[in-house]
């Protein structure tokens, strides 16, 4: 399809286009007119992303499969999908932003409400890239803008040393991607998926030892955008240092459109003939279930001893990435669609707990666990609740989203007989349990002492956690309607 | 009001927590009394259910069904039949007293009374549910409550016990919940039906994944029985847990672990159950009969070694639990019935025991046995009813525990003589642990300090004199649960022998 009929399909980042470029324009005005702070440029952004939310949502009813601009970028149900679940992560950080006191204190909001909607339609784009350059470019156009929104805290020292990290790690993931693309590209001779799939099925014995080759090269690029081990180191620092609203956009956006890439790239390109077909000569399974079982424990082991809530959700979100992995290696439809419901479950029990720990940093000034004690008894007694519902879900604990998320994955992966990689799951989430009790514990069952001042909360503050704890709790009974999406986005991707 | 009997069983305590959450906090009264009013309605429908419930049909009565989730065959099922219905009538009574035992909360006490009765729609939900799936969330549902009524209104070393029951008890459900799976995966069609997967399952799972899936499930019941070795967060939690909460958590939570033995391990599995395990004896044999026995010997030593009264008595229960493991390991008529009968019997007398340490406590603000002595002629009526408590627990002929204990004794002597004889002779340890704490608290010279301890009060009578008087009426008359609960016992005693019958001899040669 040419470029213009392209456009059609391409309502949500056109619209982003427009809400960046307005943005941009305003705050130069302001600034021309001398005026510091205003709240406009974060309006228009939320309007922007409200705005690209609803032109997905009128595509989710397009039964269409396109290759658009050339066959650079897909339109299907999956990058739909992605896009609604993309728009509602770029939506809630703008909503966050708004009323963090860590981003509102800096100068220059619209430059960090731009860059914001920049890493947003970035990822959009990483959703529905089907060919390896639009892959690659579309990953970079995610990571650049994600360094500098790590690093916007400018007088602080752990945002600067974060972006740094990030900038490192990033840097040298995605060298060994391209490096992996550039053997894909000449062992089968095609850069988009479907010339891939196609060009696998000639490859010789010896070609299909340097494909696996690549494709861990590959993987080494898409692991660090989820944040999988061994390409985690990362995470808990930037989700440290990084303003909390960017620390949620990372951990439910970048994690999902790096999901989005992962499962496009090995359901569709390496394998659009049945993903197993191709790779059962190559031992990916099994590297897949190593990365998978490493990424669970290691993520959880380590969020057993963290003081710091922003690094405890950091490690846990690694411990999530490896449930969402587990769908991953599953390597089949059920798989696909047990991580497009793991993930959504996942962005809103994350978002939640991360949303629950920025209003008590802009209550109290402090992300420890030690500032949460008897959080329940001195005035705290709402955000307490919510985001022990938040983390109950993310323990997997019934009746909440995150056990019916759970349940999904690994009922996939009993269905593949993964069995011992589902206890191995199962386990995790007993290990798991132990550290987010301890924040409930800490908020409800110690007593408050005299040191800890009472904290207030405005009731419009807690709308936003109040919608999300309510979706914890409505989609862990009712979530036969999520479950039919997933199966639609799942079936009009392959076609 | 047949048809949905059970969800109304199920949801009038989880609507009373909602009304609770609405009241202002400081009402106490108002929402004690809301707290005891959700509980009245389950508790004359359980008198309703006794009545209209046939014996003699083996399937589940009641039934209410509706499709749920259709996409992954979850349904929402409920019944009853002769294994649940005394657990839920023993739930709904204990719910019901133990309002009233709590009435001494005065901590937080709106939260106290909705969490209260968010456990009691789990546990109502647990012995009712059909559907796999359902089980599993009422099942895990009571965790919750459980974790923060022990962990803020518990004693000293609450948060370490609440975590322990915590942690020990999701270990065991998340080992179910890959049973669960499986199970689902391997019938065709897949399902989730608790009723149905024994039969889908029969021929469809090699019988050495079946013995694995087996002993996965038999350690998430065990952690909750609690069989040796799976018991050590129970001192820990009955004892640090407020009265009320020990009431529920010995007299019913214990429960279902053995319900679900019977119920999933024995429904799904019974193959496995009989299926040779290591030494020539049988699963059953092994985690069951010797498990238990163990259990009524390692309870009644280490309850005899306590200091605390409410440790006493929380070794006893593992070793009354024991009686009930070994019972249902023998397969015999009179074995499984004295197992669920002393379910039932266990959970009334070890709820009066429990009750009376809470008075003891709420008046002493301590519970050392040695610390008193001579109560007797100080508190009369209190000792009196502590000694036909601690008589009932002991056995004694003519209260209920003896009729259980002895059915239990008398159908595994049939099976395993050995095991019985060790049993049996354990009922010394529990009489010389009982007898001697009653010596060391109630006899001999009276302790100065508590003299003027006040006597047993009206509500706390009327929390112990229906449990009394339903020990000492099954200890006379038994006749009627035993009726209840005979011919569906039966049935599942048939199944699982059927299904362990060896097969006949050619087909051993084509292997």
């Amino acid at each position: 399809m040419d470029a213009t009929q392209s456009l059609r399909y391409f309502g949500p980042e056109l619209v982003l286009t427009a809400a960046i470029m307005a943005v941009l324009a305003l705050d130069l005005g302001l600034t021309a007119r001398g005026i510091e702070r205003s709240r406009w440029p974060g309006i228009v952004a939320l309007a922007g992303a409200a705005a690209a939310i609803g032109s997905a949502v009128r595509l989710l009813r397009v039964p269409a499969r396109e290759w658009l601009f050339g066959r650079m970028l897909v339109f299907d149900g999956f990058s739909v999908y992605f896009k609604v679940l993309l728009g509602l992560a770029l939506l809630a950080a703008v909503w966050m932003s708004l009323g963090s006191r860590e981003v509102r204190g800096q100068p220059n909001e619209g430059e960090y409400f731009t860059l914001l909607l920049s890493s947003g339609l970035a990822m959009l784009l990483m959703a529905a890239a089907a060919n390896l350059l639009m892959a690659y470019l579309s990953l970079e156009f995610a990571s650049l803008t994600s360094y500098v929104l790590t690093g916007f805290l400018r007088h602080n020292r752990r945002s600067a040393e974060a972006a740094l990290k990030y900038l490192i790690y990033g840097g040298v993931a995605s060298g060994a991607m391209i490096y992996g693309m550039s053997w894909i590209f000449g062992l089968t001779g095609s850069m988009d998926y479907a010339g891939i799939a196609a060009g696998i099925a000639q490859l010789d014995d010896p070609s299909r030892g340097a494909f696996f080759l690549a494709l861990v090269l590959v993987l080494a690029g898409f692991g660090y955008k989820v944040a999988s081990v061994p390409f985690h180191m990362w995470a808990p620092d930037v989700y440290t240092g990084a303003p909390i609203p960017v620390t949620a956009f990372l951990a439910v956006g970048s994690k999902a459109a790096g999901f989005a890439m992962l499962l496009r790239f090995f359901h569709f390109g390496v394998g659009a003939a049945g993903p197993v077909g191709a790779v059962t000569r190559v031992p990916l399974l099994q590297l897949g279930t190593l990365l998978c079982a490493a990424t669970m424990t290691l993520g959880n082991l380590a969020a057993l001893s963290q003081q710091n809530m922003k690094r405890l959700l950091a490690y846990s979100s690694i411990a999530h990435a490896g449930y969402a992995l587990l769908g991953f290696v599953v390597f089949a439809d059920a798989g696909v669609q047990a991580v497009l419901f793991y993930l959504t479950v996942y962005y809103i029990m994350n978002l939640g707990a991360f949303w629950v720990v920025m209003l008590i940093a802009n209550a109290t000034g402090h992300e420890d666990l030690p500032s949460y004690r008897g959080l329940a008894w001195r005035g705290g007694a709402l955000p307490a609740l919510a985001l022990a519902i938040f983390l109950f879900s993310l323990a997997g604990l019934p009746p909440l989203a995150g056990f019916v998320g759970k349940f999904y994955v690994f009922g996939a992966g009993v269905e593949r007989g993964l069995i011992a990689l589902v206890v191995v799951g199962v386990l995790n989430s007993v290990v798991s349990l132990y550290y987010y009790v301890r924040v409930v514990k800490t908020m409800f069952l110690d007593e408050p002492r005299a040191e800890d001042a009472p904290v207030h909360f405005a009731l419009n503050d807690l709308a936003a956690v109040g919608l999300l704890s309510a979706a914890t709790l409505v989609l862990g009974i009712r979530f036969d309607w999520l479950l039919a999406r997933v199966e639609t986005a799942r079936r009009i991707f392959a076609g | 009001m047949g048809h949905n009997v059970l969800s109304l069983m199920i949801f009038i305590p989880l609507a009373g927590m909602v009304v609770i959450l609405c009241l202002p906090s400081r009402a106490h009264g108002v929402i004690r009394w809301m707290g005891v009013a959700a509980t009245v309605p389950p508790l004359l429908m359980s008198v309703w259910l006794l009545e209209h419930f046939d014996p003699q049909t083996t399937a589940p009565q009641f039934v209410q069904r509706f499709a749920w989730i259709p996409a992954y065959h979850i349904n929402y099922f409920v019944g009853i039949d002769g294994i649940s219905i005394t657990m839920v009538v023993l739930t709904a009574l204990l719910c019901f007293l133990c309002m009233f035992a709590s009435f001494g909360i005065e901590k937080a006490v709106k939260g106290y009374f909705a969490l209260f009765l968010l456990l009691e729609t789990g546990m109502i939900g647990t012995f009712v549910a059909l559907d796999f799936f359902l089980f599993f969330v009422f099942w895990e549902l009571m965790l919750l409550p459980m974790y923060f009524l022990i962990g803020v209104w518990g004693g000293p070393r609450r948060e370490y016990a609440a975590i322990k029951f915590f942690l020990y008890t999701l270990f065991g459900s998340v080992l179910m919940l890959v049973a669960i799976l499986y199970f689902y995966f391997a019938a065709d069609p897949h399902s989730f039906d608790m009723t149905q997967l024994g039969a889908l399952l029969a021929k469809k799972i090699p019988l050495d994944v079946q013995v694995l899936l087996w002993v996965a499930l038999f350690i998430g019941f065990a952690i909750k029985i609690p069989a040796f070795p799976f018991h050590t967060w129970l001192p820990d939690a009955h004892v640090e847990a407020p009265t009320a909460i020990s009431v529920i958590l010995a007299g019913i939570l214990l429960k279902m672990g053995t319900y679900g033995i019977l119920r999933i391990n024995y429904g799904i599995l019974p193959a496995a159950t009989l299926a040779p395990f290591w030494g020539g004896h049988s699963v059953a044999f092994w985690l069951l009969a010797a498990l238990g026995t163990l259990n009524i010997v390692y309870g009644a030593v280490c309850a005899m070694a306590q200091e605390d009264l409410k440790k006493l008595v929380a070794y006893s229960s593992i070793s009354h639990m024991g009686y009930v493991m070994l019972g249902m390991a023998a397969f015999t008529p009179q074995g499984i019935n004295g197992a669920v009968l002393q379910m039932f019997n266990h959970g009334t007398i070890t709820a009066m025991l429990f009750l009376l340490v809470g008075v003891i406590y709420d008046r002493a603000h301590h519970r050392q046995i040695s610390g008193f002595g001579g109560l007797a002629s100080i508190v009369p009526v209190y000792t009196g009813v502590t000694g036909f408590a601690f008589f009932a627990a002991m056995g004694l002929p003519g209260l209920s525990a003896f009729i259980s204990e002895a059915l239990v004794l008398l159908g595994a002597w049939q099976q395993y003589p050995g095991l019985t004889i060790v049993a049996a002779s354990a009922v010394i340890l529990t009489a010389g642990y009982l007898l001697w704490a009653l010596q060391r608290m109630y006899l001999g010279q009276p302790n100065e300090k508590y003299l003027g301890l006040a006597e047993i009060n009206g509500r706390e009578l009327f929390t112990l004199v229906p449990l009394a008087a339903i020990v000492l009426f099954l200890g006379i008359y038994p006749t009627p649960i035993l009726n209840l609960q005979s011919p569906a016992l039966l049935r599942l005693n048939e199944q699982v022998q059927q299904a362990a019958a060896p097969p006949p001899p050619d087909s051993i040669a084509a292997r």
